[in-house]
């Protein structure tokens, strides 16, 4: 159903389609039936002519299992939803692969700031790459993000990756992803976080191992990036007319 | 006032302005709510329609409104949001049917506490004041969404709307004070004020739908009106309940909030049950399948539904093992509420179905309810909503659902009841027009946004141009469709406003019971005098004897004796 729309470009984005899928036919059949049958009643107990209702109570067990079967056919189809819908979840969510590279993720009113590991492929070294608005990452390899907020909620939101995450100021949210094809794509701030929430987006690059070692090279001139950064997000506050 | 009390005390029919003002009558006072709601629905109404505009023609001059901002925008959707769930769906639904119908049909003279019932409107009359005032303060009406999550709702720096957000919350304060005031006042009444005869299972299910949706509201409002305070007292004396640099939680809120907002789904959702009942039974001329079963799985949603509100806050921050006991506990919720309108269903089997304009709206209730239902599926199951969450595939969820409660559902009741309520017809052909008219453009509305929310278009953005997958040709087409079909839909209401007002007085009369209904509220006149009967009834059988085999009548009364 979304792949259709937004390419999967996760490990786990696969996995989630197929979860929507499963949901979508379970559900479309049960619409579709209870609607059949409904309209079919409708059509066929309409009000005619010397034809008298019928005095059912339903409260009789032949009656009544019209009602109670199709009820433990709806139990039977919650089991597998619930049964597929955790092991996405615990997928996503609970487990934590082993990290290839780590990144950090800073939100605020109203821009994304991302400190990425650099060369020597660990954060918190000299070496870090600052930008904003701009999240660089490699192809194939395993990343663990380090959400943080430094004013509101902020939700980082990747659709390619049916990535969805709160930023919530005072506490740093750890989670990974791992792409499985390059391209540039949205990043979305999914919570409401003020006047400029419109504008808050993102992209992301996911380049291959060559394009990234190039994209690190053309970063390499210092943190010059991070003062320019600064300057770009006040220009995007003097927008939107905040005092 | 005293004027007033002595009046009711003795029945004699009161002044104009105690009768109309300060009512204790709880058919007046229904009726305030009546209007109030409507009223508030056409505000509502124009919000959607400004901020709608805005989408599809990002930066135009709205007719009738102007230039939408950002922040303008923000503060539309989040009063829309707060409007149209407690100061439309909930005075209609619960106060305004509650108290018209609660003492008709189960045949007493007035609700138990008169005078706290005035008290409620009153109070809901104020907090309705307040959140209409709130746009003409000093940095606009809130904007921080109708779930109001701190920390931006709670400091003016984050929200810019130093005075907007208290006021909104005071409002909302306030609208819950009136809600618990009506609500004792419903279930005393109900418990304690049936017609002779009347046992618990031969109560009308809309009654009992309103009392339980009361119970529910009793029991969950509480930590909210608590998370108010607090979130008062953050925005205004400095306290940090919600903010984490001084040791609050934000995600608390969250909780508080959820605690409440869900189980508040099925506070709105059961009075339109049980209006949907009703109607279903007197136009199918059929006792309901399975009434007792309707009772249980009813209880079983109301407990249920207070187990499931962490569904909304799956990728906000808790736990990620909590999320799979809420994916179980939701999904199960879908269950009773399945069974229930299995039974709905199942109550045309064998029925003589007439199409008349209230039972077209009852039968769009269930179909149009149903795609709420399900959609709502994809979005408990926990894996699913890290894709869905705050996209538009959840708003078109929730108004599959809540437009059916709010719209279609009171729809059916203004015109079920509209005949005992002012003693006069409305116009069926004006009706049918009507309900083609909104039912038709509704689906055109809300279809596309669930094709732009599975696309990935999230919520509260006032222009999608800084998305570049979300601003594409096709994208913006559906958002287009969507506010031509919303701006179709508001026009027809024009034909439903001209309708109610012009049967009120020029409308043929009703007599005392013209649907040939069998509950009690179909025994006295139209409308109903002061102290409701002539003669107060006594109760002899349930009340849905619709094709009774052996009579000559295809009805049968809950007031007439069994040898007649």
């Amino acid at each position: 159903m979304i792949e259709s729309l937004v390419e999967p470009l996760s490990t786990y984005a696969s996995d989630l389609d197929f979860l929507v899928n499963l949901v979508a036919w379970f559900t479309g059949i049960w619409l579709v039936l209870s609607e059949g049958v409904f309209f079919w009643l409708i059509w066929k107990y309409r009000a005619k002519e010397g034809v008298r209702s019928e005095y059912i109570t339903g409260e009789e067990a032949h009656q009544k299992r019209w009602v109670t079967w199709p009820h433990y056919a709806v139990l039977v189809c919650d089991v597998f939803i619930i049964y597929f819908a955790v092991t996405v979840w615990v997928d996503i969510k609970q487990t934590l692969p082993p990290a290839e590279a780590t990144v950090r993720i800073i939100s605020q009113q109203w821009g994304w700031t991302f400190q990425h590991p650099g060369p020597d492929n660990k954060l918190d070294t000299k070496d870090d790459i600052r930008t904003t608005d701009e999240l660089h990452v490699k192809v194939g390899t395993t990343y663990h993000y380090k959400l943080e907020s430094l004013d509101v909620l902020h939700d980082f939101s990747v659709p390619v990756f049916r990535l969805k995450q709160d930023a919530i100021p005072g506490r740093v949210i750890t989670g990974w992803f791992k792409a499985t094809g390059t391209g540039e794509h949205d990043i979305q701030c999914a919570e409401i976080c003020g006047i400029a929430h419109g504008m808050m987006g993102g992209r992301i690059f996911i380049e291959t191992p060559e394009e990234h070692e190039k994209w690190m090279q053309s970063q390499s001139e210092g943190m010059v990036a991070s003062k320019i950064d600064d300057k770009a997000l006040s220009t995007t506050v003097a927008a939107v007319g905040v005092p | 006032m005293s004027a007033a009390d002595h009046a009711h005390d003795a029945h004699h029919e009161p002044g104009w302005v105690s009768k109309y003002i300060f009512p204790l009558d709880h058919k007046i006072i229904g009726m305030q709510y009546l209007f109030t709601g409507m009223f508030m629905a056409l505000i509502g109404g124009f919000l959607v329609y400004a901020f709608r505009m805005q989408l599809a023609f990002p930066g135009i001059e709205v007719p009738f409104y102007g230039k939408v901002t950002p922040g303008d925008y923000n503060s539309l959707i989040t009063n829309h949001g707060t409007i149209m769930v407690f100061w439309v769906a909930m005075p209609v639904l619960i106060a305004a049917f509650g108290n018209f119908l609660i003492p008709l049909m189960i045949g007493c003279d007035d609700m138990v506490f008169p005078r706290i019932n005035r008290l409620s409107y009153q109070i809901f009359f104020i907090s309705a004041v307040i959140i209409l005032a709130s746009f003409f303060v000093e940095g606009g009406g809130f904007g921080g969404a109708w779930t109001a999550y701190p920390p931006l709702s709670a400091k003016a720096e984050y929200s810019l709307t130093p005075l907007g957000s208290s006021m909104w919350l005071v409002a909302v304060a306030l609208e819950f004070v009136a809600f618990l005031l009506g609500g004792i006042n419903f279930i005393t009444t109900a418990m304690n004020s049936r017609a002779p005869g009347m046992k618990m299972f031969d109560v009308p299910i809309v009654v009992w739908m309103i009392v339980i949706a009361s119970i529910l509201f009793m029991a969950s409002v509480g930590p909210l009106i608590a998370g108010a305070v607090m979130m008062f007292m953050d925005q205004v004396i400095g306290t940090t309940f919600y903010d984490p640099s001084a040791g609050g939680d934000p995600v608390l809120w969250q909780h508080l909030f959820w605690f409440f907002g869900h189980p508040e789904v099925y506070v709105v959702l059961l009075p339109a049950m049980g209006i949907v009942a009703e109607i279903i039974a007197v136009f199918a001329r059929k006792k309901l399948f399975a009434y007792k079963t309707i009772l249980y799985t009813t209880f079983a949603t109301g407990i249920l539904s207070f187990f499931v509100w962490a569904h909304h806050q799956f990728i906000a921050g808790i736990d990620p093992r909590m999320a799979n006991v809420f994916t179980v506990t939701t999904l199960l919720i879908s269950i009773p509420i399945a069974e229930m309108l299995f039974i709905y269903i199942a109550s045309l089997w064998g029925g003589s179905i007439t199409l008349s304009t209230p039972m077209l709206w009852a039968l769009a209730f269930i179909a149009e309810f149903l795609i709420g239902g399900v959609t709502g599926i994809f979005l408990g199951a926990s894996g699913a909503d890290v894709y869905f969450h705050d996209t538009y595939f959840v708003i078109a969820h929730f108004h599959y659902t809540f437009f059916p409660i709010a719209f279609i559902a009171v729809f059916a009741g203004l015109t079920h009841w509209f005949p005992k309520m002012f003693g006069r017809l409305m116009n069926e052909t004006a009706g049918k027009i009507h309900f083609w008219g909104t039912i038709i453009p509704f689906n055109f509305i809300f279809i596309p946004l669930f094709v732009l929310g599975s696309a990935g278009q999230h919520r509260r953005i006032y222009n999608y141009q800084h998305f570049p997958e979300l601003a594409t040709t096709e994208l913006q087409n559906l958002r287009v469709l969507a506010t031509m079909a919303l701006v179709t839909l508001i026009v027809f209401q024009i034909v439903f406003l001209t309708n109610f007002f012009w049967s009120i007085f020029f409308g043929p009369k009703a007599g005392e019971n013209p649907w040939k209904g069998t509950t009690l509220e179909w025994v006295t006149a139209s409308p109903p005098p002061h102290g409701n009967f002539k003669e107060m009834p006594t109760v002899y059988r349930g009340p849905y004897e619709y094709g009774v085999p052996g009579r000559d009548d295809d009805y049968w009364p809950q007031h007439l004796p069994n040898e007649s």
